[in-house]
Order: C-alpha cells, then sequence, then structure tokens
C-alpha cells in the first residue's frame, strides 16, 4: 500500500488529533474543539514547511 | 497540619485499594481503547480504539518496521519502545513476522513512524484511563 506524502500527513493528523482530543481534556466540547485545532495545526503546519522547503530549494 | 496530611494519606489509601487504577491501564494498553471501555466509556473508547487500530494497521500495511527488543542501535531501541506501546497489536505482528519495513519505499518510512506514533498514542490513552479510575478525570 503507497500513501501520497499529504494524504499520510493528513491520515496521521486525523488519528493523532482524535487520541489528543479525547486524552488531553476533560469535558466532551473541549475535545471536540482541541481535536480540531490539532487536526488544524498538523495540517496547516504541513502546508506551511512543504512551501518552506520549496522556498529554501529554490 | 496533621489533619491535612491524614486527608492525602486517605486519598492515596483509596486509590491504591481502587483496582480499575491497575486493571484499566493494562487493559488499554494491551488492546487500544479497552481502559476505557471497562469504565463505560463506551465512545471514547471505541474512537481510540479506532484510531490506534487503523494508524497501526496502516502503518503495516505501507510496509512500515515494526522493531524488535535487539535493535543494536539506539534509536532503533526507542522506535523497539514506541512500538511496544501498541500492547497487543504489536505482539501480533512480531508473532506473524510482519513489519520487516521496505526501505527501497519512501511510503514504507511513513509506515514506520505511523507504527511507533500508533504505540505511544496507545501510551496516551492507557494513562488517560488510569486518571480516569482514579477519579482525576471524569
Amino acid at each position: 500500500m503507497q500513501l501520497s506524502h499529504f494524504s499520510a500527513a493528513i491520515i496521521f493528523a486525523f488519528f493523532a488529533s482524535i487520541v489528543f482530543g479525547i486524552t488531553q481534556r476533560t469535558a466532551p466540547r473541549d475535545m471536540v474543539l482541541y481535536g480540531a485545532k490539532c487536526f488544524a495545526f498538523f495540517a496547516v503546519g504541513t502546508i506551511a514547511a512543504s512551501w518552506l522547503m520549496w522556498v529554501v530549494k529554490h | 497540619m496533621p489533619q491535612a496530611k491524614s486527608k492525602a494519606d486517605a486519598i492515596l489509601t483509596e486509590q491504591e485499594l481502587n483496582p480499575m487504577a491497575v486493571i484499566a491501564p493494562i487493559a488499554g494498553w494491551l488492546v487500544p481503547g479497552a481502559g476505557h471501555l471497562i469504565q463505560r466509556r463506551w465512545l471514547r473508547g471505541l474512537l481510540l480504539l479506532i484510531s490506534v487500530f487503523a494508524m497501526f494497521v496502516l502503518g503495516v500495511l505501507m510496509e512500515g518496521k515494526v522493531y524488535g527488543l535487539n535493535g543494536g542501535d539506539l534509536l532503533d531501541m526507542l522506535g523497539f519502545v514506541g512500538d511496544l506501546g501498541a500492547g497487543s497489536l504489536y505482539f501480533v505482528t512480531r508473532l506473524m513476522d510482519w513489519g520487516k519495513g521496505a526501505i527501497q519505499l519512501a511510503s514504507a518510512d511513513y509506515g514506520t513512524k505511523f507504527i511507533i506514533v500508533a504505540g505511544l498514542l496507545n501510551v496516551m490513552s492507557a494513562v488517560d484511563a488510569y486518571d480516569i479510575a482514579i477519579g482525576k478525570k471524569e
């Protein structure tokens, strides 16, 4: 099975965010919000780091 | 002051006598999410089970490497510790001789990281199950 770099990063972010949300917060609403925030940070961070590497290369 | 100490001692004793404080983290380590499920946190347990299981299985399907005890290298040993966090998933994978690691594939390296992180996330969920068992978290 082969995943692209982006899809692997998004899948990783998705599952890691679920666990972070459940384990790092107490109230259900906070869990969902924290999980969503972690996912956004993972995804945006990946894209930002990718563009940074593109800039460094060029 | 002595009264405060005795209250703290009472809390500690209560925690020590709670068998769930021992069973939940061990069950959660062996089977992802089980620590939550046996404490009737059905949705949380199910989500943890799916998340850790999916990450571990995807890692193996991507032909990631599952580290053994005698890696011979410090990073291999750290990888072993991370992998071991997945509990029964790790033992089954080793028994079936899966997770050899295909170094010629870029995605296999991702797979290796998926497997390690699945183990580490499972340790986090086992600790969370312990926190629920001792009443630190609902």
